[in-house]
């Protein structure tokens, strides 16, 4: 297979991964390119690839000028919360479903498997009504508990595989040796199991990033406002600048790229233990 | 049974004397394990299962946020309106089609982007991190950045669309209810593309390489290889991939409700969307309920035909 002899098959192939490249990027380019074009050549060099004078001044008006730096600040602590909370919840029902056999554990994988097929539409009446019930609305801790719920049965299943990767042995042998099983746990596991760590950090605070839905129902009030919810109250008010949105869009790409990036070694171990969630 | 036996083995090896190897059974059986997983079953019992439950009982109820004094038990009204709802059947066709065709293309594409990946070439690591990209762009991102890409005045999809004269002029199809699906649905398939390949290159990796090289000396085509190895090892990974991102798809409302709303006129309504702008923008609460039900319903009846569909076909 890879040593194609024929040239027609290796042109063939050059040019199906430059077409697959700029179906990929060329969205992000256009985002990237709106974004440094000045307000007034949007409309007339709209459809131009290339724009003919870059600016900084969407960056600079939307950084200084609106409430993006709140939005982003609330993003970056609803995201960051999460992923900690997630994966600390998670690595100990991985760690469970890894090394024990117990009563009712194929319930509970059943379980944690059905929370991600059915709608989770489905529950955002019943959330916001026990959200308001309980004062509750318009505060990022309730949406760090509802994030964390809704990763948690993926981030176990990811975790479990890396617990599954980190042979019995060793802690079994740190037990031997006197330690308790949290001991050995945390002595010899844990420090193995860091990229594990990591790796759920990373999906899961991108799923934070981006979620939109549930946000806009459980948050109305500006200064609690997550970056997708944000985003989208400036998309509806009556004129909309263009390239201050992309600018801002550009500046919401970031973090989910260093994540990404932090996390692509991981992405096909992520992708088919859980498999089940994007 | 196998655990059992584990545990029995413990017994005896570690625990001499019998009172203390009982316990130690019922701790390692039942307790020890919920001390770790305790955080978890509360979260997702309080957070997701108690409002599953919740949110069914309100598909029976009558629960409008505007209109609080119409409040309580209606029996199957909800589901009685449902039936008489034109969007909602409007909104079931459009689903199907979404799913379809968003599910069709992204695992047409995935396929050929985890072949080209499991070959060799220049920049291979570079080339994976960037197409696997969009997968890390945020949802509502994506659908803004579309959106923007099918503008007719400022974007430059529907100028190239005209003069490949596949349009007769640049206007908006996300404005055309014949073609306003297509919007949302290029954008999930470019959001969705890395999704497959990554899983299916897993896949791909797992074939031992030997088959390959017995068929090339049995003197077999890069076809017949693919259609007679790749193929059948490939089938249970897509049968389930495909089943799981179809329920997924199917589910998810984000690119639809940022690109077009559900409109114009509903075309591009889909059951989620439907639920969440019942839900958020007219707060009847009830309703939205009865249409997530209906969902859940269509999804397990599907769930089970492919389940069953698998035990007829893969025979093991």
């Amino acid at each position: 297979m890879t040593h194609s002899p024929k040239p027609v098959l290796a042109v063939g192939k050059y040019a199906a991964l430059l077409a697959y490249l700029s179906f990929a990027l060329f969205p992000l380019y256009w985002l990237l390119k709106i974004a440094v074009t000045p307000d007034q050549l949007i409309y007339t060099e709209g459809t131009n690839l290339w724009p003919s004078e870059f600016t900084f001044d969407n960056f600079r008006s939307v950084v200084f000028q609106t409430d993006f730096l709140s939005y982003f600040g609330n993003s970056l602590y609803v995201s960051l919360g999460t992923a900690a909370v997630t994966t600390l919840v998670a690595a100990g029902a991985g760690y469970a479903f890894s090394r024990f056999n117990f009563a009712g554990k194929r319930l509970l994988i059943a379980v944690m498997l059905i929370t991600q097929m059915f709608p989770l539409l489905m529950i955002i009446a019943p959330i916001y009504k026990i959200i308001a019930g309980l004062g509750m609305l318009n505060s990022l801790t309730s949406l760090i508990v509802v994030y964390t719920a809704f990763n948690v049965p993926f981030a176990t299943f990811l975790m479990q595989s890396f617990f599954d990767g980190i042979p019995k042995d060793l802690e079994e042998a740190a037990m031997m040796d006197g330690c308790s099983r949290f001991q050995a746990l945390y002595k010899v596991i844990f420090p193995l199991t860091l990229p594990g760590l990591g790796a759920t950090l990373g999906f899961v605070f991108t799923a934070a990033w981006s979620e939109l839905l549930f946000a806009l129902m459980l948050i109305s009030k500006n200064e609690a406002m997550t970056f997708p919810v944000g985003l989208l109250t400036f998309v509806s008010k009556f004129s909309v600048d263009w390239g201050q949105m992309m600018a801002a869009g550009v500046l919401a790409l970031v973090p989910s790229c260093l994540f990404f990036i932090f996390i692509q070694r991981y992405l096909v171990q992520g992708l088919t233990s859980g498999a089940v969630k994007g | 049974m196998e655990g059992k036996a584990v545990i029995s083995r413990k017994q005896n090896n570690v625990m001499p004397g019998e009172t203390r190897a009982r316990r130690s059974l019922y701790w390692q059986y039942m307790v020890e394990p919920f001390l770790y997983l305790s955080p978890a079953i509360v979260l997702i019992g309080l957070v997701m299962m108690i409002p599953l439950v919740i949110g069914i009982s309100y598909s029976f109820q009558s629960i409008e946020l505007l209109n609080p004094f119409n409040t309580g038990w209606v029996g199957f009204e909800n589901y009685i309106d449902l039936w008489a709802d034109r969007k909602f059947w409007i909104a079931l066709e459009n689903t199907f089609w979404w799913t379809f065709w968003s599910i069709a293309f992204q695992f047409s594409l995935g396929l050929g982007l985890a072949l080209l990946l499991n070959t060799d070439f220049f920049g291979k690591k570079l080339f994976q991190a960037l197409v696997f990209l969009p997968w890390a762009v945020p949802t509502f991102l994506s659908a803004l950045t579309w959106a923007w890409l099918f503008n007719p005045v400022i974007g430059p999809l529907p100028h190239w669309l005209t003069a490949l004269g596949i349009l007769s002029e640049p206007y908006n199809i996300m404005g055309d209810p014949d073609l306003a699906m297509w919007g949302p649905i290029v954008a999930n398939i470019w959001f969705g593309v890395p999704f497959f390949a990554i899983t299916l290159l897993a896949a791909l990796q797992s074939i031992p390489g030997e088959l390959y090289e017995a068929a090339e000396i049995d003197g077999a085509s890069a076809w017949q290889s693919f259609t007679k190895i790749t193929l059948p090892f490939l089938a249970p990974m897509i049968a389930i991939t495909v089943m799981l991102r179809t329920i997924w798809i199917a589910n998810f409302a984000d690119l639809i409700f940022v690109m077009t709303g559900g409109g114009p006129a509903n075309s591009t309504q889909i059951l989620s969307s439907y639920v969440f702008t019942t839900a958020f923008r007219k707060l009847d609460f009830g309703y939205a309920s009865a249409i997530a039900v209906a969902l859940l319903a269509i999804l397990l009846v599907y769930a089970v035909f492919v389940l069953w569909l698998r035990k007829k076909l893969v025979k093991i």
